[in-house]
């Protein structure tokens, strides 16, 4: 688990930026095999940027797309597995949910739980 | 210097990625500068993105004109459903926001002295550079189609003036007329788009000028979401839209306006109207910079957008090279807050990871008939890839509806997406 411990933060200012960001590539692969590492710390602000774009900046929901500010996380991963397993009806949902895992799907339930139900 | 460890190096990795510093603070006191060229879908998403993030962040936007018109919704203004004041924009929202914009071309970048000229002769130094230029046409790609060919045979392909003028001539035709719609080979803007404009004009023909007929003439053997084009031509238009693809003589070769003759390789057309749309490239600042390397679009880092040719300048949108995301408004948008994070990160010195990127091009056969593609994408070996390969499309034979509930989300989409950026 790489999140335990301290977290020491690191500003990047003592080495080359675009050379740390390489090694830092290159350590991930090499613990993660194929997969970059980080895959499993699913970061919610980061993913729900591609919910947004329809479901409005703070989940609020437009004239048609529903509103997913505020729900319960068990709820938001129930619905989002349902559609995923083409359980839950859908036109757009049953598609979309298919690109996401899990952890990426309960970062996203705990991303919209903090926010303000409108 | 303060030694890092390889374990001290991995959990500030870590902990960057949990909780981005958007301090600025590699940057010492004076907040970095962001310069974005383009306000459109990728440039304008990125300059709201940044100033919702990092509102110390000094944005400024370089837009040449005043008003933006939204290419996706631009059909329906040529249906008919609405008009260009539903699809025009200004920037005042995105002023509000503390987002400098300065109404003037980009006329050069120097990537090594980090600094973009004007066209006013000003001069404008970066930290970072976002170039979201859109689309320019190749020109007499076709024999005889070049912009003052445009004005009589309009491409319609970057809204504007451009839409108006191809709505007054489908409003001006005679009933009985043929429109002809020319496509070129991929990769051009909006992959559906062709097929979009041609079910709207057909749906404003069938009820204003039922004897007309729409042909397309497509360079290609297929197009994007065929299977559901067809059946809604069959069962809202039929007999009315003729499809004749590259392999069956449908390759627009040549026009004269001034005849108004459409040619290819075996057929004359005289439409009463001619919708050619010409093959694209990135628009011309990213050409002249050579971010495109010659290629005609820009090659970039699937994760953050960087330039694969200078380092320091993104590209966005329909310029770039991006793997399985189509030239849509929608996946501008997604790529402008995946490119954000990443400068993010590199003002704050963090680490930047690949998210997921997002793209759902909605498509109209009417007013109340909607459909769509719907996608989500990673960064896998070096690229960016579909999750998934299957059931991307809405399905076939989905009832009246589901379609009706489509065109609902696509208005809403759209409500919603314009809102972020201009709102």
């Amino acid at each position: 688990m790489l999140l335990e411990g301290p977290h020491y933060f690191w500003t990047g200012r003592t080495v080359d930026m675009f050379l740390s960001r390489k090694l830092i590539v290159f350590i991930a692969l090499s613990i993660g095999g194929a997969n970059y590492a980080w895959a499993q710390e699913a970061d919610g602000t980061r993913l729900a940027d591609g919910c947004t774009s329809c479901h409005g900046l703070a989940g609020e929901g437009g004239s048609a797309i529903p509103a997913i500010a505020g729900k319960a996380p068990e709820d938001f991963i129930a619905q989002m597995t349902a559609f995923r397993d083409q359980s839950a009806p859908a036109t757009i949902m049953n598609r979309l949910a298919r690109g996401y895992s899990d952890a990426e799907i309960a970062a996203l339930a705990d991303y919209f739980s903090t926010l303000e139900a409108k | 210097m303060r030694a890092i460890t390889r374990r001290s190096f991995i959990a500030g990795a870590t902990a960057g990625l949990a909780a981005p510093a958007l301090t600025g603070a590699a940057w010492g006191a004076s907040p970095a500068k962001v310069v974005i060229i383009g306000g459109g879908f990728g440039g304008t998403s990125l300059a709201r993105y940044l100033k919702r993030h990092s509102p110390a962040l000094s944005v400024t936007l370089i837009e040449r004109d005043r008003q933006f018109v939204t290419s996706p919704s631009s059909n329906g203004v040529l249906g008919g459903l609405w008009d260009m004041s539903a699809i025009t924009f200004g920037y005042d929202g995105v002023r509000a926001a503390g987002v400098e914009v300065i109404h003037d071309t980009a006329s050069a970048i120097d990537p090594v002295a980090k600094s973009v000229t004007l066209g006013s002769g000003d001069t404008l130094s970066y930290d970072f550079l976002a170039v979201s230029p859109g689309i320019q046409f190749v020109w007499d790609a076709i024999e005889g189609y070049d912009a003052a060919a445009a004005e009589i045979m309009p491409h319609a392909w970057q809204a504007g003036p451009q839409t108006s003028l191809l709505r007054a001539q489908l409003k001006a035709m005679e009933d009985g007329g043929l429109v002809v719609i020319g496509v070129p080979a991929p990769p051009f803007r909006c992959p559906p788009g062709p097929y979009e404009r041609a079910s709207l004009i057909a749906n404003y023909l069938s009820q204003e000028k039922p004897k007309s007929k729409v042909m397309i003439l497509d360079a290609s053997e297929s197009f994007s979401k065929q299977a559901l084009f067809s059946e809604a031509w069959e069962t809202l238009y039929p007999g009315m839209i003729e499809w004749v693809p590259g392999s069956n003589s449908g390759v627009v070769m040549s026009v004269d306006p001034s005849t108004m003759t459409v040619s290819t390789s075996f057929d004359d057309f005289q439409p009463a109207v001619a919708n050619i749309i010409p093959p694209q490239r990135a628009g011309q600042i990213a050409i002249e910079t050579g971010l495109d390397a010659g290629q005609g679009f820009c090659s970039i880092d699937p994760a953050t957008f960087e330039s694969q040719v200078h380092k320091g300048i993104y590209v966005l949108g329909d310029a770039t090279i991006a793997g399985a995301m189509p030239k849509s408004g929608f996946s501008a948008n997604s790529q402008a807050k995946a490119c954000g994070a990443a400068i993010l990160a590199s003002i704050a010195g963090t680490a930047f990871a690949p998210s997921k990127l997002t793209n759902v091009c909605y498509s109209l056969a009417n007013a109340e008939y909607g459909f769509s593609i719907a996608d989500v994408y990673g960064v896998v070996d070096g690229a960016i890839k579909g999750t998934y390969e299957d059931n991307r499309i809405t399905p076939l034979k989905a009832s009246a509806e589901a379609h009706a509930q489509e065109a609902e989300y696509t208005h809403s989409w759209y409500e919603t997406i314009t809102a972020e950026m201009f709102g």
